[in-house]
């Protein structure tokens, strides 16, 4: 069963992202960990999110383009993602918790990629 | 025949939902395993094995199911492929009739992935085998917002998979104090039933009290386990003398004492002590330590209420909620008389949890009848008559009301009666 971790980082308005006391190695670890337990499907890290860009479309074909990605009225901000492949949710939620991004005022949410 | 499917609903739906990982499909095919029964073992008897007869019999009818459901089907591939990653599951008793998975399936309806209010509702509907309006009465809320719910938790466990398995032991600490929410919740259910003619439904709770000498069993270092099962034992050892010869509730003042069960108590009692040695108290224990005053009083006066009262403050740091002041109102209104108790019960008017809630318009217009306040006491009481409950607790309510409009509106009543239809304790 694949299930998607989205990593979300706590967001100040004022200040930008939050850091939650992980460091380079933290990650690096994880994402060791993640790939030698034959688990990985896919993942990647975003860029900064004064990067991105929102695109819609109305009814007549028309492009609204804006900066203002729809993140800016939350607090925390996705900031990258695994898709992982376990057994069921209680496998899932642990590699969550072991997720430095889970850590320190971040939050992974756990998604089950649906089935058809 | 009825004992027989009462007895194995639970476990049929269990292993069912272990090997499917779908509790729609499990009830689905333990419901019509029971019918086929119920056409086929008049006519040719019951057979040796009941359990596994059913167990049979609705297996085969979910490999139909899914024969003829591709997407099913599909999913049943998946499953088998996972089981196999996952390894082989010990079953618990291979000589069983048919391998007790209810902890499987408690753990399952308990986990932290479902929304806290879903997770009582699914044991009372899945293992307990209570009804949808019986489970929405039980937690007090519209009998289609509770079909909602239970719809919405089951499409949880199988779209999220979230596993049929006993937690590690790691893991068991977290886990543990929903599963015990859980049971006591079903118990709580069976000392006053929240509908129907009788007050108590005495196979509910000794469903939970068998279920929670189960986990004892399993988890014999866990003292607030024992401090559950010990509350619920020093309750149920009242069950007798709870309910008069017509059916009528009595109340705890008023019961005959003789009639409780020495036996049980004295296990309750043991119970308390091993929940509240050798580390700080949990919420079961400090319950279980309450309902053992009760027990060990000759009568209502001699109750050591000063010790109920401090019990309770403990109680409301440990678990601060508004069900658990009331409790203490009430026992302050025993230490302290009427007025005081009844000051209390007046700073809880506001409380959302407490609007709806039979007990608190109930021991509200007790106090009111004890102080002399009768009009407003007739008022509680018929507030109380708009909500409660079980037949027994409204007829009793009636007679409350009744008493309260007869007398002599100037008369200062007596003391009389005391604060009950509380559900613990």
């Amino acid at each position: 069963m694949k299930y998607m971790l989205l990593i979300n980082a706590a967001m100040d308005d004022e200040t930008g992202p939050v850091g939650n006391g992980c460091t380079v190695e933290d990650w690096m670890a994880y994402d060791k960990t993640v790939k030698d337990a034959g688990i990985f499907v896919t993942g990647h890290s975003l860029a900064d999110l004064v990067t991105a860009t929102t695109v819609r479309v109305g009814p007549g074909g028309e492009r609204t383009i804006t900066t203002d990605g729809p993140f800016a009225e939350t607090r925390e901000v996705l900031g990258g993602y695994y898709v992982i492949d376990v057994p069921d949710l209680d496998v899932a939620l642990d590699w969550a918790a072991r997720c430095p991004g889970s850590w320190g005022g971040g939050s992974v949410v756990v998604r089950p990629v649906a089935e058809f | 025949m009825e004992a027989v499917f009462r007895e194995e609903r639970g476990r049929l739906l269990a292993a069912l939902a272990r090997r499917f990982g779908d509790l729609d499909l499990a009830e689905e095919v333990a419901s019509e395993a029971v019918e086929a029964a119920l056409v086929h073992w008049p006519v040719e008897g019951v057979p040796p094995k009941p359990g596994a007869w059913l167990m049979t019999t609705a297996r085969r009818k979910a490999v139909d199911r899914l024969r003829r459901d591709k997407v099913y089907a599909a999913r049943l591939a998946i499953l088998q492929a996972e089981a196999d990653r996952a390894g082989p599951v010990p079953s618990p008793d291979p000589d069983a009739d048919l391998p007790d998975e209810r902890l499987q399936l408690f753990f399952t309806c308990a986990h932290p992935a479902l929304p806290a209010e879903d997770r009582g509702a699914l044991t009372l509907r899945c293992l307990a085998g209570l009804t949808t309006p019986e489970v929405a009465r039980a937690f007090l809320v519209p009998v289609e917002t509770m079909a909602k719910r239970i719809v919405r938790a089951k499409k949880k466990i199988r779209e999220a998979r979230i596993p049929f398995r006993v937690p590690g032991p790691d893991e068991l600490p977290g886990r543990l104090p929903g599963v015990l929410q859980v049971i006591y919740s079903i118990f709580t259910e069976g000392y006053a039933a929240s509908s129907g003619p009788d007050l108590q439904r005495l196979d509910l709770a000794e469903e939970a009290i068998r279920l929670a000498r189960i986990l004892r069993r399993l988890l014999p270092a866990e003292r607030e386990v024992a401090g559950l099962l010990g509350l619920m034992l020093l309750i149920h050892a009242r069950r007798d003398a709870r309910t008069g010869p017509d059916g009528g509730l009595v109340l705890l003042d008023d019961q005959d004492r003789g009639r409780w069960d020495r036996t049980m108590i004295e296990e309750g009692r043991g119970l308390v002590v091993v929940a509240l040695t050798g580390g700080p108290p949990g919420p079961y224990g400090v319950q279980a330590a309450i309902a053992a005053l009760h027990d060990e009083a000759a009568n209502v006066a001699t109750t050591d209420w000063p010790q109920i009262v401090a019990l309770y403050d403990v109680l409301l740091v440990l678990t601060p909620s508004p069900i658990v002041a009331l409790n203490r109102a009430a026992a302050v209104a025993m230490r302290d008389g009427p007025e005081a108790g009844l000051a209390l019960l007046d700073e809880l008017a506001g409380e959302p949890r407490l609007r709806g809630y039979p007990p608190y318009p109930t021991a509200r217009a007790d106090l009111l009848f004890r102080i002399g306040r009768l009009p407003e006491a007739a008022a509680a009481y018929r507030e109380a008559l708009g909500l409660a409950g079980s037949e027994p607790e409204r007829a009793h309510l009636r007679r409350r009301l009744a008493a309260a409009e007869a007398a002599d509106p100037g008369a200062r009543q007596a003391r009389d009666g005391g604060p009950d239809g509380m559900p613990h304790v």
